[in-house]
């Protein structure tokens, strides 16, 4: 008992925010995620790479509660989290922003920022006034040119639709912020906006799991990739330590540089 | 090239301005040409039916556009209408329930077994408490069934065509072995007036303007409270004449269909009965062989009972078509469970994610489709003062058909509790006008097929314009 709270105590100045451990899911026979562990410390932002069907998106899902793993564990704060749906996952303060921006297209910017918490007025009902309120300001911190609050989302660009996925993850006090792809449908000045916003949601102590396979907006905005080739972790490293051709190496090929932490799907050479 | 712009110009201001109007009151166009084409329908109806037999007292002369159809046609719409209401949820959140009409035979038969051999040798024939009971049986029975087939969508995961189409099959023999396969009848004398039949099954010229009146002084309200909450969050408003517009219709609206129900009188043989029913005198008339001044005469029956006449007023399933109307509409737009069904129709996975529990809120959804099946169920039997086996059969068309030509689309997402009313009034008018017609029901079926087709048609255009 009290060992234990020692070390809690002694993990919590470095607690990582998450650690996922061992995590496994298969879909019929094929393996999708193998064994893989991955962490993430508070103010930190870890890039996930790999190709397509490298198991990133998979494992990312683990955590925001969209799949439920066969085995493994997943610790928040240095303590077991049992997350087998998005309803618990956000309870964590994890948000995500998904590749397919999950927005419900029929209704407007404010109705999916609060889709799942809606403000209601003291009679029970939906308070939508108040919810455009609290849109208009956080969209027009995140996009001032954002005009279109009437409209279904559907009507929306790429860009305005992905303003209002990062408003709906943001908003509520997330600490753990997963972005599958966020900059896959905008253009280059969108994507530079969304760049600096991750550096603002980093200084205030979130920690981001950024999921890409576009290698040098990785290395822009991360403190550390990790490395998924067929479902298994092929390494982790600090970006200062490996060059883009090693970390394009572990991709590619599996190989894991002297600069990296091996995984279990590192080729052994 | 100048000329063109100069031709093109001044048409452009105009269309600009018109749409900028349109867009400023935020009056929905879609529904705007709902309203049209039931104008139209409904004027084309009393021309043609007088021409074909004049004198039949319409606004055009027909036989069409009388108080008496008007209110007949909106008893009528009652039954589809409401359980329309919640095949727009149904079909909002993409799902569909084919089993509507065997469900409405099966609820209505059980209840109406529950009180003519239940409940009528327990309690005594025409006992106060047993309409009440039917009444809660029904809804209670209907949600049943409808949360049975939501269960087996949500979380077996059977399609709900599949599920709904074995339904549709299975209910209707459960009805038919219920009912042990004879008619029901009758039934208990209060839930009787649930169906509009009688003088005592409306609530009357006072009450109904008394009921108008309340309705207008809230449309008023709720415009103003409106108004004032986006005020206080600093919001643009409508402009006030926009807001005074739509006060003005929607009371206008309330003030003319209380006035066609009111203006509907007794016939003389059921105003004569009501008359002594109530002990109201009735104006000295030819004596029968008793000696007793009342109207029997047949051909004097008409000038006799001049002087007795008995306003009708909102009939009893008018409103409480009108009240799930309201309720639904209050459902769908200002409540969570309403906003769900909306956000997953559009996407599924979306609201999953942002932690909607769509199981739930399948089998809800499924649940309240059958409650108000139940209503439905009450309305039909009660109006025929009868149940059958045969009470619901192909409702779900209809009602599927209400719902679609109303501006529900069957891809989810998108569609409104008054339009799917609205949709299954038109039919309705459709079909009332033509056997005001005379025309055989083969070429009424033909018409309404086609019409639902049409409108689906003429929708998908003017979405992909709107786009």
């Amino acid at each position: 008992m009290s060992t234990e709270t020692i070390a809690a105590d002694s993990a919590s100045q470095a607690a990582p925010l998450v650690e996922m451990n061992d995590i496994s899911i298969a879909f019929g026979g094929i393996r999708a995620v193998d064994h893989a562990s991955i962490d993430l410390y508070p103010g930190e932002v870890v890039g996930l790479l790999g190709h397509n069907g490298a198991g990133k998106s998979t494992l990312i899902k683990v955590l925001s509660g969209a799949y439920k793993r066969d085995s493994g564990t997943i610790r928040i704060d240095g303590r077991d989290a049992e997350i087998s749906n998005p309803r618990d996952a956000k309870a964590f303060g994890i948000e995500t922003i998904y590749q397919t921006l999950a927005l419900a297209d029929n209704v407007d910017a404010a109705a999916n920022l609060y889709l799942g918490r809606e403000l209601r007025t003291r009679w029970g009902t939906l308070d939508d006034i108040a919810m455009e309120a609290e849109c208009r300001k956080v969209m027009g911190r995140l996009n001032p040119n954002f005009r279109r609050f009437k409209e279904p989302v559907k009507s929306l660009s790429g860009g305005q639709r992905q303003s209002v996925a990062i408003a709906r993850a943001i908003h509520f006090n997330a600490r753990i912020l997963i972005m599958d792809e966020p900059t896959a449908a905008l253009g280059p000045q969108e994507t530079a906006q969304v760049g600096e916003l991750i550096k603002q949601l980093k200084a205030q102590g979130i920690g981001i799991f950024l999921i890409s396979h576009d290698i040098h907006d990785v290395f822009d905005l991360a403190d550390r990739v990790t490395v998924m080739k067929n479902g298994r972790v092929v390494g982790t490293a600090r970006v200062g330590d490996v060059t883009k051709d090693e970390v394009l190496g572990m991709i590619i090929l599996g190989k894991c540089p002297p600069g990296a932490i091996p995984g279990p799907g590192a080729i052994k050479s | 090239m100048t000329e063109q712009s100069n031709t093109g110009g001044p048409a452009a201001s105009n269309e600009g301005l018109l749409t900028r109007l349109i867009r400023a009151a935020e009056i929905d166009t879609r529904m705007l040409g709902m309203l049209a084409a039931m104008l139209v329908i409904w004027v084309g109806f009393d021309i043609i039916s007088s021409i074909l037999r004049p004198g039949g007292g319409g606004l055009f002369g027909g036989s069409f556009l009388t108080s008496r159809n008007l209110w007949i046609l909106l008893v009528q719409t009652s039954v589809i209408a409401v359980m329309t209401t919640g095949m727009v949820l149904v079909i909002v959140l993409r799902q569909i329930d084919l089993s509507v009409g065997s469900m409405l035979s099966i609820v209505a038969v059980a209840t109406g077994v529950l009180q003519v051999f239940e409940l009528g040798p327990m309690l005594g024939v025409g006992h106060p408490a047993i309409w009440i009971i039917a009444v809660l049986f029904a809804i209670v029975l209907g949600a049943a069934i409808g949360a049975f087939n939501g269960v087996l969508i949500a979380y077996g995961q059977i399609p709900s065509f599949i599920v709904t189409l074995g339904g549709l099959i299975a209910f209707s023999g459960a009805a038919f072995l219920i009912a042990s396969g004879v008619t029901v009848a009758p039934m208990d004398k209060t839930f009787k007036l649930i169906g509009g039949n009688g003088p005592a099954a409306s609530i009357g010229p006072v009450w109904s303007w008394a009921l108008a009146a309340v309705a207008c002084i809230g449309i008023g309200l709720a415009v103003v409270a409106g108004r004032r909450r986006r005020l206080t969050f600093n919001f643009k408003p409508k402009p006030v004449w926009a807001e005074i517009l739509s006060v003005v219709v929607g009371c206008a609206a309330v003030l003319g269909t209380t006035a066609v129900v009111n203006s509907y009188l007794y016939p003389p043989r059921v105003a004569e009965r009501f008359a002594l029913d109530n002990k109201i005198p009735i104006p000295p008339g030819v004596e029968n062989k008793a000696g007793q001044a009342i109207c029997q005469a047949a051909d004097k029956v008409v000038s006799c009972l001049d002087g007795l006449t008995f306003q009708t007023g909102y009939p009893i399933p008018v409103l409480i078509m009108l009240a799930v109307g309201l309720v639904m509409t209050f459902v769908a737009r200002r409540t969570r469970f309403g906003r769900y069904v909306f956000a997953t129709g559009g996407n599924p996975e979306a609201a999953e994610l942002a932690g909607v529990n769509t199981k739930r809120l399948t089998v809800m959804v499924f649940t309240l489709m059958g409650a108000l099946v139940g209503i439905s169920a009450i309305i039909a039997s009660a109006r025929l003062d009868a149940a059958t086996t045969a009470l619901g059969t192909l409702n779900e068309l209809y009602v599927i058909a209400a719902a679609v030509i109303g501006g529900t689309s069957l891809a989810g997402g998108i569609g409104t509790i008054f339009g799917a009313i609205l949709g299954a009034l038109l039919m309705q008018s459709l079909q009332s006008g033509m056997a005001l017609l005379n025309v055989d029901s083969a070429y009424t079926n033909i018409v309404v097929g086609v019409v639902l087709v049409f409108a689906v048609f003429v929708d998908q255009i003017y979405r992909r314009r709107v786009k």
